[in-house]
């Protein structure tokens, strides 16, 4: 359950992509870090995720964390970007048969969850195909 | 460093213990290692454990669990690395008796979970994942292993079939465990028709929720040659990390920590895969165990799946895995869990291991691993 400095401090990355490319090997990380797990190189040059790739693997959460009740069944991928990024996040607007490994997809501002009826309303990044 | 030995231990019947509580659960499997032992006091202590905040809301259990044993004023530390917690605390303890600190040292594990419900016991497991770049996004632990699960199938043809092996495997073995939370069989079929829980696994994949405690005592070995039992050494320790997050690796079909803790164990002990008589694994998912087996050496890379086809992880096989009916049918009480793999290889090349005891084994190895992988405890055994 994100308090609102915790959800406020993620911000850059969910709402914005903002990711961080390090100047020694050129990796890009996301979300940023101090040190380059790569290089060890510790400096970074602003940059903003792909938003474009395609599915790694995926699954159908079909028995949710509590805060994902109304939305279950639900698909869940790992997406590898086309600048090199792999981050987790959900597929929609796709019936689960056309899912597959490989499948194109571009990345939409969506809501991800609410917390129940007076919490926060919690926003990032979603996956859907790109047609 | 000096060799150290098993030298007592105590585990009791897993399950929904709802009459016990954490100190409970924790001090009777203590009082039987130190009655195995033939002692009443220890240095020091170790006790794994996950997420005594979450589940039962009591921190500094450390001081709980030394004063409920009547330890106090020894020092005591709660170790935690998610699920492997247990391997680690017989690593600390390991160490400890290793370097000439302390003699006599009891590692221990603990979790109860039942004292939530089902939803509140998923945050607290979800908490060993990246909580704002993986939990945040929906998915579970299931969920995790299930996409570790359809990259492995997609890169190496692993079937379903073969997964549901591991789980018909390990209930076979677990039905001759007594002390098992699920001691039945059960077969191919119902593990396929069992209910989804994250595509491509289902309930029946998946190890349970358990409340259960298990502890062991350790010495330097000179101090075990002196008691009328088989000298359990350790003689090999490895412990490393990966990516908290699985989308961050590189390869989510390989489990690097496993591969590298493995390593390290290996090379201390002078080693080799072959040389291992039998193993208890971390199957917290029937692919765990698959992808498991292959970054120990045990099998080529990609043929997990098949070694359960084959029936080399069977009891009769050349590689058994999981005699004690590893994690999905014993039980997983995450903190535990590591401590218990412990006692059944000690059981195994102590030839105490009952019904599902091995023809003579000598090496047994130990796996346990936090998370989808971010951390791996791996620990080798020798009877003198
Ligand atoms: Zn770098």
């Amino acid at each position: 359950m994100p308090t609102p400095s915790r959800y406020w401090r993620e911000i850059p990355q969910r709402y914005r992509l903002e990711a961080q490319k390090c100047k020694n090997c050129g990796v890009v990380l996301f979300p940023p870090r101090l040190i380059c797990p790569e290089c060890k190189s510790r400096d970074f040059e602003d940059t903003k995720l792909a938003e474009k790739g395609k599915v790694l693997t995926y699954t159908i959460i079909r028995v949710p964390p509590h805060q994902f009740v109304d939305q279950a069944p639900f698909a869940v991928g790992i997406m590898e970007l086309d600048d090199g990024v792999k981050l987790t996040g959900q597929i929609v607007d796709c019936d689960f048969e056309d899912l597959k490994i490989g499948l194109r997809v571009k990345i939409e501002f969506r809501k991800i969850f609410e917390e129940g009826g007076s919490g926060i309303l919690c926003y990032g990044y979603k996956f859907v195909p790109d047609m | 460093m000096r060799d150290v030995a098993v030298i007592g231990v105590g585990i009791t019947k897993w399950g929904e213990l709802w009459e016990k509580s954490l100190r409970d659960i924790f001090v009777e499997t203590a009082l039987l290692a130190l009655d195995d032992a033939g002692i009443d006091r220890i240095e020091s202590m170790y006790v794994g454990c996950m997420s005594s905040g979450l589940f039962v809301g009591q921190e500094h259990i450390a001081s709980l669990l030394a004063d409920y044993l009547g330890q106090t004023p020894v020092p005591s530390a709660r170790v935690e690395t998610a699920c492997a917690s247990g391997g680690l605390a017989l690593r600390l303890g390991y160490m400890e008796v290793a370097s000439g600190m302390s003699d006599v040292v009891l590692v221990g594990g603990v979790e109860k979970m039942t004292d939530v419900n089902g939803y509140e016991a998923t945050y607290a497991l979800g908490s060993a994942a990246d909580q704002e770049y993986e939990g945040y996004h929906g998915i579970t632990f299931p969920g995790l292993y299930a996409l570790i699960a359809r990259a492995h199938m997609e890169k190496y043809g692993t079937t379903r079939e073969q997964m549901a092996l591991v789980a018909v495997k390990n209930h076979k073995n677990g039905a001759k465990n007594p002390l098992a939370q699920f001691p039945f069989e059960i077969t191919v079929d119902s593990v396929l028709n069992s209910v989804m829980v994250a595509d491509p696994l289902r309930i029946l994949d998946c190890s349970p929720i358990t409340d259960g405690a298990a502890s062991v005592i350790i010495c330097p070995v000179e101090m075990a040659r002196k008691m009328k039992k088989p000298v359990i050494k350790v003689i090999g320790s490895g412990h490393a990390t990966d990516m908290i997050a699985l989308n961050q690796r590189k390869d989510m079909t390989w489990l690097e920590a496993t591969y590298q803790a493995g390593r390290q164990a290996y090379d201390m002990a002078d080693k080799r895969p072959e040389d291992i008589d039998l193993l208890e694994v971390h199957d917290c998912f029937t692919i765990a165990e698959i992808c498991v087996i292959e970054a120990l050496g045990m099998v080529e890379k990609g043929q997990g799946g098949k070694a359960v086809e084959d029936e080399l992880t069977y009891i009769e096989g050349k590689i058994p895995v999981n005699p004690s009916g590893g994690l999905k049918a014993k039980g997983h009480p995450v903190g535990a869990t590591g401590v218990a793999q412990v006692i059944e290889i000690v059981k195994q090349l102590s030839g105490d291991a009952g019904e599902r005891q091995l023809k003579d084994p000598r090496i047994g190895m130990t796996q346990n691993m936090g998370g989808s992988g971010g951390s791996t405890v791996v620990h080798i055994f020798e009877r003198e």
